[in-house]
């Protein structure tokens, strides 16, 4: 027996000509909680997916409880006691709670036993570690909160001692964060081994003891939480320093270039989506929309954006009135000076298989700018590409290279590009930095602020609170469509956003 | 047109035998699609497995050893089809119409070169032919009214085939929902990623099903061939590969409202054939033509959406490509 839980030594890997790791080394101490951190693409779940046997090491030894163990398959991880939450839960979404967590880990041909030795399992588990859960109830039905501690338990059913978390937090409020954590200190205690991966230093500071910091694919150190800080952890992360707080001289609001007046908006299904939304967004501020997701942030951006009519109410935006009879669409929003930067950039902002020029027009490509008689103006387009790229810092800055071969932060970088180019004087926002690297996140944030300064009304939809809190003048909070809260942004922090966001003043518990 | 008892009982007892086939190829759809693997090929695999058990009971005169070759048959071309798009992951549609096209034509090839009959098998006498049975106590109590003959004439007198296709479907039921392997088999056609972590081999488990379905429409094939006709000729199946998979569909994936999908379309045959020459009051005599036509105007109005959208396994039709 030894200490280290998990020792990975001289661990590579490489897809095609990327070099995703490089030679790591890695220890992981028994009973520790060990914190992983990097921007996107350093490299961490692609060790994380090695160690669970998803991939396979081009080079490079595992050691489990100082044995060195093969780990081809995930069967491998699984019987080596590794046990992992994936950042994209790996649920079976018509399937019961039950049925997900037996799958794969039976006792016997017949369900009828399996399911009867599960269901006094899952209870010792409940009991222990305060995983409480429905088990009967369908994965589809429950909250993404509760979906992630079926994963969880589903590692724990399996025996694992060593969990892997891939970024577990992106998908949770602010109070289920802080339930999660409290679960791991007590798998904690009881001797589990954790390992979490995760870009949010905050997260890193209050739960780990050790953490390692990666970029580009190689492990650049190894720290004590307690003798480490934020901001050393983000230098570490990007290679330079990082400024964490945004320097932004005070909001000049003028006229008010967006009005919203009893907005409501019933879906085919008769869901309220929108319900008597009031609110204005004044030239050079800029406005945060703070919510979990799936309140009606999404459906009031697509109702501003003229992808969506409203049912009811009234929209002011520019000079354009939106009403339920006088539908418009996006074509003549963006005529009116309106830009907007879709939630969802693979799905709506960029079409991935075009070519970043292509992209770099999209719906501006009616433009005579770009249009002949007949065909368009490929130079143009080309040159007009070439230019954004070089002002937004878009790299690799070639013009012709396929939009969804970018990374996340520079796709971003090219859609705020393209929207920003031609001085909007509304700012429709959608998740700016989501999968966004630190590096990216500071120039993205920097540009929005810069558009506020040029007088741009901005209205920001975001689930980041730090994000709205540093960037917004005035915060708004919505739940189930309706917004139940307005504060500035001075006086708000993560907290009270957070129980706003949850009605949790009404008593509601997940 | 009256309807006597007696007529009724020939239409229901035509309905079963019509359907017979259908539910086999249904039940193998449904092997085939809840792991994922979308399978068109159902028509020619009836189609091979009919000639298969039509030829080898032809030769060696046991319709057992007919049925033998024409699950062999069946399982070799599931086999083919998960080679193309499991293994390789192509497309299964693509491979699933090759292999129609393929039994299609290489029947009759065959067909011609082993009996010199364009095509055909020779035809089969009772022994090596799959016959109805009469089952125990018919006799007996055919002379009770109505119950006694819905005994003799409904449940009694069919092949053993049609027997077994009802023990399919309740099989399948259990398979799919009461045990370990209907669990990883659902679970693989709606999020293979889910089963593969959790250490389960994705291709193993959707060859396995696919194989299921092999033996499966087997046995519909030595039906169509060696149990409602007595040889084979061309194309014979026709199209109830395709029927079923639309059954399959209507039945939303699911094994008894599949079957009873199957008897829909039974019935509508069965119908079909009652009706023709059949005067009916306003409308004068129905064209043969429409009739018959009958069971594919369902399948087209089923399928355009008139039963509610019919939600499909997840992962039905997507090829699993683990990154290296």
């Amino acid at each position: 027996m030894s200490d280290v839980a998990i020792e990975l030594k001289g661990i590579s890997k490489s897809f095609g000509s990327v070099q995703a790791n490089k030679n790591v080394d890695l220890k992981i101490y028994k009973g520790t909680i060990h914190g992983v951190v990097g921007e996107n693409g350093a490299g961490k779940s692609t060790l994380m997916s090695i160690l669970y046997g998803f991939y396979e090491a081009d080079s490079g030894e595992i050691y489990v409880d100082g044995k060195e163990t093969a780990i081809h398959n995930s069967t491998d991880a699984i019987r080596a006691g590794i046990g992992m939450v994936h950042q994209h839960f790996m649920l079976v979404e018509n399937f019961t709670v039950l049925e997900n967590i037996i799958l794969g880990a039976e006792s016997g041909m017949m369900l009828s036993h399996s399911i009867a030795k599960a269901k006094s399992e899952v209870k010792k588990l409940e009991q222990n570690y305060g995983l409480y859960i429905d088990l009967n109830a369908r994965i589809d039905t429950i909250p993404v909160g509760q979906q992630q501690r079926v994963e969880t338990i589903k590692a724990l059913y399996r025996g694992a001692k060593v969990l892997i978390l891939d970024e577990p937090t992106g998908v949770l409020t602010p109070q289920e964060a802080e339930q999660l954590f409290d679960i791991l200190r007590a798998l904690k205690k009881q001797g589990t081994t954790i390992v979490i991966i995760t870009h949010k230093l905050r997260e890193i500071m209050n739960l780990t003891d050790n953490v390692s910091v990666m970029r580009n694919g190689e492990i650049v150190a190894n720290l004590k939480t307690s003798q480490t800080s934020k901001e050393e952890l983000a230098e570490l992360m990007v290679g330079r320093s990082i400024r964490m707080e945004i320097d932004k001289s005070p909001a000049k609001p003028g006229e008010i270039l967006l009005e919203v007046k009893k907005l409501g908006l019933t879906d085919a299904h008769g869901v309220r989506r929108l319900d008597n939304l009031n609110f204005n967004v004044r030239a050079g501020e800029i406005v945060g929309v703070a919510g979990v997701s799936g309140n009606g942030q999404g459906e009031l951006l697509e109702v501003l954006a003229g992808m969506r009519t409203c049912t009811e109410g009234e929209v002011k935006i520019s000079s354009v009135a939106i009403t339920p009879s006088l539908a418009t669409n996006p074509k003549k929003i963006r005529e009116a000076g309106i830009a907007h930067v879709p939630e969802d950039r693979l799905k709506r902002g960029l079409i991935p298989q075009f070519s970043a020029s292509e992209s770099s027009i999209l719906g501006y490509h009616n433009s005579p700018a770009y249009n002949g008689m007949i065909l368009t103006k490929t130079g143009a387009i080309r040159r007009h590409c070439v230019d954004i790229m070089e002002r937004f810092d878009v790299r690799p800055q070639n013009p012709d290279i396929k939009s969804a071969n970018f990374s996340g932060g520079n796709q971003q970088k090219l859609i705020l590009a393209r929207e920003m180019d031609r001085s909007p004087k509304v700012l429709l926002v959608g998740q700016p930095t989501r999968g966004v690297d630190i590096g990216a996140i500071e120039f993205i944030h920097k540009q929005i602020v810069a558009m506020r300064d040029e007088g741009s009304a901005v209205l920001l939809v975001s689930g980041e609170l730090d994000e709205l809190l540093s960037l917004s003048n005035r915060i708004i909070v919505m739940f189930d469509g309706k917004i139940v809260g307005e504060v500035d942004a001075k006086d708000a922090d993560e907290k009270s956003l957070g129980l706003m966001m949850t009605n949790s003043h009404e008593g509601a518990s997940v | 047109m009256d309807l006597s008892l007696n007529d009724l009982l020939s239409i229901l007892s035509a309905t079963i035998r019509l359907s017979t086939p259908l539910i086999f190829a249904a039940m193998a759809g449904i092997f085939s699609e809840r792991s994922g693997v979308v399978d068109i090929s159902l028509e020619g695999k009836l189609l091979a497995g009919a000639f298969a058990a039509a030829s080898v009971a032809a030769v060696t005169g046991s319709a057992w050893l007919g049925l033998g070759a024409a699950i062999l048959t069946g399982m070799a071309l599931s086999l083919v089809h998960g080679f193309a798009s499991i293994t390789h992951k192509g497309d299964q549609v693509v491979s699933g119409v090759a292999i129609n096209i393929i039994v299609s034509g290489l029947t009759v090839v065959l067909g011609i070169a082993w009996f010199h009959r364009a095509g055909q098998t020779p035809t089969l006498p009772s022994s090596a032919r799959f016959m109805s049975i009469k089952l125990p106590g018919a006799d007996a109590i055919s002379q009770v009214p109505f119950l006694g003959e819905i005994y003799t004439k409904l449940i009694s007198g069919h092949n053993l085939l049609v027997y077994l296709a009802f023990v399919c479907v309740g099989l399948t039921y259990w398979i799919l929902f009461k045990t370990r392997f209907g669990l990883r088999l659902r679970a693989v056609g709606e999020n293979p990623k889910a089963v593969d972590t959790a250490g389960i081999s994705v291709d193993f488990l959707r060859y396995r099903a696919i194989l299921i379905g092999g033996i499966l429409t087997g046995i519909g094939g030595t039906y169509i061939s060696i149990a409602q006709n007595a040889s084979f000729t061309r194309d014979m199946s026709a199209g109830q590969g395709y029927i079923a998979l639309a059954a399959m569909i209507f039945g939303k994936w699911k094994p008894t409202p599949a079957m009873l999908s199957c008897f829909l379309f039974g019935f509508l045959e069965a119908l079909s054939m009652r009706l023709q020459g059949v005067v009916v009051p306003f409308l004068g005599e129905v064209p043969v033509q429409l009739i018959q036509a009958g069971p594919y105007i369902l399948t087209v109005v089923l399928l355009a959406g008139f039963v509610g959208r019919a939600i499909a396994p997840k992962a039905d039709g997507v090829p699993y490509i683990k990154e290296r």
